[in-house]
């Protein structure tokens, strides 16, 4: 599991190897939880299995199966507990791997709500692991990492595969409700190199307070939807075209939600242009600080996770684009199928060693 | 009860500055020419450069040679006009822009000026009304360039330019020492958005970044999420917010701190994270104050990434989003002490928001080369830094910010560090800063306000033909009043306050009211009759032993500076017992050891060899450099020494001035041969140091004098008197052999150094070894 400041992830290994023998001799709660996760892919108000992102005829600690990854809104980890504690988790006499902040913050009621030990692993580590094993085990089919050809010209621009064989050193974004920046040097060696809170979270709280809407899904919906030029000032609206003195095209933001220090135009977008704009700010912003510590860490690689960029297409082009146009060519972002699941993966792969 | 008193006082101060007549703010229109404008969102800034007459004392050397009659004045006192340069600029609200293009239309009179040089956002806007009000061609210069320009020239000029902001310290601007070499820097601008510029030169300059999340984002989002329309209001709720209610914090994820990674509990995680998984109203104030962090914190974070790639340790913010107020400068340095832990300092301006118009300006008077000329703040047309308090509503501040002046007047040489200084980057010429002492401001203040009468009535006293003198000085009363009790409760409106501050303030008052030389009947009356009595001076010496005559001299330099008006307990003194003699001023002198007590050092080293140049900062005219001085320098001349006397270029106080000086040898040197060969031979020198002040700078003296010393080989450095080693040097560090002397006439200052009124610091210093390599 990985308990994060808005979601919890969890992977879930399903063996599907089972002797006839084992069956028999498995307690009745594991039976129960397996056919609960597998045969639903909604559970509760928030919960959600990525169907799409299952990995199938997978060999972990000698077993094959298949990975599920479900997600579920960290809000209602008291009914997860409750559920557990319903479900009998507790008899397992398996451990439960955690990471994010939540497994700090919540140990004390995982004990006591639903009598399971946690075993608290770092996020940024987990995180790591977790790439770099999916990566690895993701050979067929669609492929794990992948970058967008052409980001500067919307007509070719296309999602091509990438091969994150050598990957190292590579600059790692994390983007949640916050942001991490890690620059990985190898499979041991990485630091983190500095973080925003302007990230998943700023984008939908400021869409929530903006839109009224409550919801990711919502939120990038209207994004879609929306014009961010009617809320921002553009360069030209200021130069009357490009700044040509310092390089700035006309077409580029001079202030984001600029236009709305102007009563008129305040009275005049709509909810979707807002939430454009929210979404263009905040995904620019972290491009503009990404770009710089990839200069700072002298680091042409750049791969984004996170659930921010969970069906965002919309970020991940931007984020490809300002990248590519910025530093004229030297940059490139990558991105990886399993956006936000990377932390709970690595902690998945603590199991055997519960230290 | 006093406080109360002061109070409200100052908020009548307040309602004046609204109803300030038109020709008090647009000065000097008359002359003005070359004017440039910049008109930012809300501001508009119009520079013009203009001439001042100014009245000045001069004196003239009588011919003696012809006949010497005993009742004759030793030289003519006579005031004439001059004519300086000055250059004005004037910062007032875009509402009232119409208004004041007709006020300087109907007083521009005999101006040769065709084009304005314009620029900022609103020049394209009111470049019709400009050119039609006031019949002057717009010629639209670029922002960014106006910006650089008007930050080198502030930079350069402008003692206590910058400073860090630090908001729960005793004294919140903590002012930096103007730097010899001001380059290279990043200039941080926020604006609607944010450019990052690095500076290199005065002529090389490059945009390396920017980010559009800047000002404009808090209006037009504050604007959105809190239905508050105006900037100052946005900014006055965010004061009162409590961010951690909107956003996520380290803690609301972990439970704690996040420790592995060293980040504290109480970080902000995700800002408005709060706002997105819950559901309940948040506040205006808690919004604003949250978006106002979330703005801060990205601006420092991009601003020591660009500072980090590019090497850079010094980062000036600018922009609307600064300009002055506390609360966004408080967030800024705050980030930026977060992201660099310390390395970097955000560093303000304190005429930010002129630079656009001082560059504009620029750009139009290349051709008079202003950049060869050194300039100085006329502190008694200046309005000095506001501090915008956010707990003021809205109204009063906009009232109380309507119109703001900057005055600049070019001085008549350029103004260099003296080579002598063991490190001018480290150097402060104040002894102590009183924005940060809370207890010697009061006393200072008080001191200052309590003298002011004997200076009004010394003011009327030296213009007695004049009858509107006693008008003028009445003016200067008020003004320089008015400017104390601005300082009482805003210290940090011109810089540091200092002791020298509050001397030059009252000095620039009373040029601005035609006072230029108060002390001159005085002066010319004291050196009068302490020329009669040189050679009985001299003669007396002269008959004792070797060490005696060492002791004596020293004796008579220190009595001779107990004469001094500027010193309140002396010019009691002085007033009630005119008879008070050079004798009885040595009886008053603290018996050795004094207070600071380095005699014997000095006698040991006057035991070797000759100096072989001693710079000598002379203080007072009349008994103290005729019958101290003199004698002294006269023993150093005798032994080989060559002599350099720095005065001061214009008066200050009772303060011999370079042209007094040069009469005053002149005579002694008719009287007595070892002066009369020494100056003949020029190994007695005079020079001017530049300053017009009873204090010394000793980064700000005349190039003149710099080249003299350098020349010369000096090795000596010889400081005297209260204004310029005790309350500016006392701490200064040469790398030659100095000497500081004083006599300690205010019984408070005394107090506090640890001794009593007349106590006496002799301060002799020899540099290390270490710090004669430097």
């Amino acid at each position: 599991m990985d308990i994060g400041g808005t979601l919890v992830k969890l992977v879930y290994f399903e063996p599907k190897d089972i002797t006839a023998e084992e069956e028999q001799e498995e307690v009745e709660s594991l039976k129960s939880i397996r056919r609960f996760l597998t045969s639903h892919t909604a559970y509760g108000k928030t919960g959600i299995r990525d169907v799409h992102l299952e990995l199938l005829d997978l060999t972990l600690w000698g077993r094959k199966g298949s990975l599920h990854f479900i997600r579920f809104s960290t809000h209602e980890l008291p009914a997860f507990l409750q559920m557990g504690r319903n479900k009998h988790f507790s008899s397992l006499h398996t451990a439960l791997c955690a990471t994010g902040g939540g497994a700090f913050k919540y140990e004390e009621d995982f004990r006591t709500m639903a009598n399971l030990k946690l075993f608290k692993l770092d996020e940024l580590e987990c995180l790591i692991k977790g790439v770099l094993y999916i990566d690895s085990v993701v050979s067929s089919g669609l492929s794990e990492c992948y970058y967008f050809e052409h980001p500067t010209d919307p007509e070719l621009c296309e999602q091509k595969a990438y091969n994150l064989e050598n990957p190292y050193p590579l600059l790692l974004v994390n983007i949640g409700s916050g942001v991490s920046i890690l620059a990985v040097y190898s499979k041991d060696n990485y630091k983190r190199v500095t973080g925003t809170s302007l990230g998943g979270g700023t984008f939908l709280g400021l869409c929530c307070l903006l839109t009224g809407c409550s919801t990711f899904e919502e939120a990038l919906a209207m994004a879609t939807e929306g014009e961010s030029t009617r809320v921002d000032k553009l360069v030209r609206e200021i130069y009357g075209g490009d700044y040509e003195r310092f390089g700035l095209p006309g077409w580029a933001v001079a202030s984001s939600f600029g236009n709305m220090m102007c009563k008129e135009k305040r009275e005049s977008v709509s909810k979707e242009d807002l939430a454009r704009a929210t979404l263009v700010t905040i995904t620019n912003n972290i491009g503009s600080i990404t770009r710089m510590c990839a200069l700072n860490e002298n680091i042409k690689r750049v791969v984004f996770v996170g659930n921010f960029l969970r069906v965002n297409t919309l970020s991940m082009k931007l984020l490809a684009y300002a990248l590519d146009y910025w530093s004229k060519g030297q940059l490139k972002a990558l991105f990886l199928r399993h956006e936000g699941y990377f932390g709970a993966v690595g902690a998945l792969l603590e199991l055997p060693n519960p230290s | 009860m006093a406080l109360s008193g002061g109070t409200d006082r100052g908020s009548h101060r307040m309602d004046k500055s609204i109803i300030l007549p038109p020709d008090e703010i647009f000065r000097n229109l008359e002359n003005a020419k070359r004017f440039a404008i910049d008109i930012g969102g809300s501001l508009t800034k119009l520079a013009y450069y203009s001439t001042v007459q100014h009245k000045v004392a001069k004196v003239r050397s009588f011919d003696h040679s012809a006949k010497e009659t005993d009742g004759d004045p030793l030289y003519e006192i006579s005031v004439q006009e001059e004519i300086t340069a000055r250059l004005h600029f004037i910062k007032f609200e875009n509402a009232y822009i119409e208004t004041c293009l007709d006020f300087i239309k109907d007083h521009l009179v005999n101006t040769e000026t065709k084009v304005i040089k314009a620029t900022g956002g609103g020049a394209y806007k009111f470049k019709d009304l400009i050119e039609k009000k006031l019949k002057l061609k717009v010629d639209k210069e670029d922002e960014m360039t106006c910006l650089i320009k008007g930050c080198n020239f502030v930079l350069k000029n402008i003692p206590h330019e910058a400073f860090v902001y630090a908001k729960h310290a005793d004294s919140e601007f903590r002012f930096q020492n103007t730097h010899p070499d001001i380059f290279p820097y990043l200039l941080i601008n926020i604006g609607s958005g944010v450019s990052i510029v690095k500076v290199e030169s005065e002529d090389k300059f490059e945009r390396i970044g920017g980010s559009s999340i800047g000002g404009g984002t808090f209006w037009g989002l504050g604007a959105l999420l809190t239905k508050t329309k105006r900037f100052d209001e946005l900014l006055q709720l965010a004061s009162k917010g409590q961010h951690t209610n909107v956003d996520m914090l380290v803690k609301d994820i972990y439970g704690g701190a996040y420790g592995s990674l060293g980040l504290t509990g109480d970080l902000i995680a995700s800002s408005f994270g709060k706002s997105a998984t819950t559901d309940k109203e948040f506040s205006k104030e808690d919004m604003a104050k949250s978006l106002l962090h979330m703005i801060s914190n990205d601006i420092g974070q991009l601003a020591c990434l660009y500072a980090k790639l590019h090497n850079l340790t010094r980062v000036y913010f600018g922009g609307f989003f600064i300009r002055g107020h506390p609360v966004t400068m408080h967030t800024i340095t705050y980030s930026i002490n977060f992201f660099t832990k310390g390395e970097v300092q955000a560093l303000f301006l304190r005429h930010e928001g002129y630079l656009g118009a001082i560059g504009a300006f620029l750009k139009g008077a290349e051709e008079d080369n202003p950049n060869q000329y050194s300039w100085g703040e006329n502190y008694a047309g200046s309005s000095g830094l506001m501090s915008v308090s956010p707990e003021l509503n809205p109204v009063q501040r906009a009232r109380s910010g309507t119109f703001d002046m900057l005055e600049m007047d070019r001085l008549e040489r350029q103004l260099v560090n003296l080579p002598l200084l063991h490190d001018p980057t480290s150097y402060i010429p104040d002894t102590v800063d009183l924005t940060e002492d809370a207890l010697a401001r009061d006393y200072w203040l008080y001191c200052f306000e309590d003298a002011l009468d004997g200076v009004v009535k010394r003011a009327v006293a030296s213009q007695k033909d004049q009858p509107e003198a006693a008008e003028r000085a009445e003016k200067f009363r008020q003004k320089y009043r008015h400017k104390l009790q601005t300082l009482r409760h805003q210290p940090f409106a011109y810089g540091s306050l200092t002791v020298r501050s509050l001397l030059d303030t009252r000095e620039h008052c009373l040029n601005e009211f035609n006072f230029p030389d108060p002390y001159s009947k005085i002066k010319q009356k004291e050196n009068d009759m302490a020329l009669k009595y040189y050679l009985k001076v001299v003669k007396s010496v002269e008959e004792l032993s070797w060490e005696q005559r060492q002791f004596a001299l020293v004796k008579g330099l220190l009595a001779g500076n107990v004469f001094d008006w500027g010193a309140k307990a002396v010019s009691d003194v002085l007033e009630t017992d005119p008879e008070f003699g050079f004798e009885q001023a040595k009886q008053q002198l603290q018996e050795r050891p004094w207070l600071v007590d380095a005699y014997s050092q000095w006698i040991e080293r006057m035991k070797g060899p000759p100096h072989k140049c001693a710079l000598f900062f002379v203080d007072n005219s009349g008994i103290d450099i005729i019958l101290g001085v003199f004698p002294f320098i006269r023993e150093l001349l005798l032994r080989g020494t060559e002599v350099v006397l720095a005065s001061n270029s214009g008066p200050a106080l009772n303060d011999v001035t370079n042209s007094e000086l040069q009469i005053l040898t002149e005579r002694i040197a008719a009287m007595d041969p070892v002066i009369q060969s020494a100056f003949k031979e020029d190994r007695l020198a005079l020079v001017q140091n530049g300053s017009s002040s009873p204090c010394l700078d000793l980064s700000r003296l005349d190039k003149v004098l710099a080249t003299v010393v350098r020349e010369r080989g000096t090795d000596l450095v010889i400081i005297e008197g209260m204004g310029r080693a005790i309350h500016t040097n006392y701490y200064a560090m040469l790398s030659c052999e100095s000497l500081k002397l004083a006599v300690i006439k205010n019984s408070w200052l005394a107090e506090r150094l640890g001794g009593k009124i007349f106590s006496v610091v002799f301060k002799y210093e020899v540099p290390s070894k270490s710090q004669e390599q430097h």
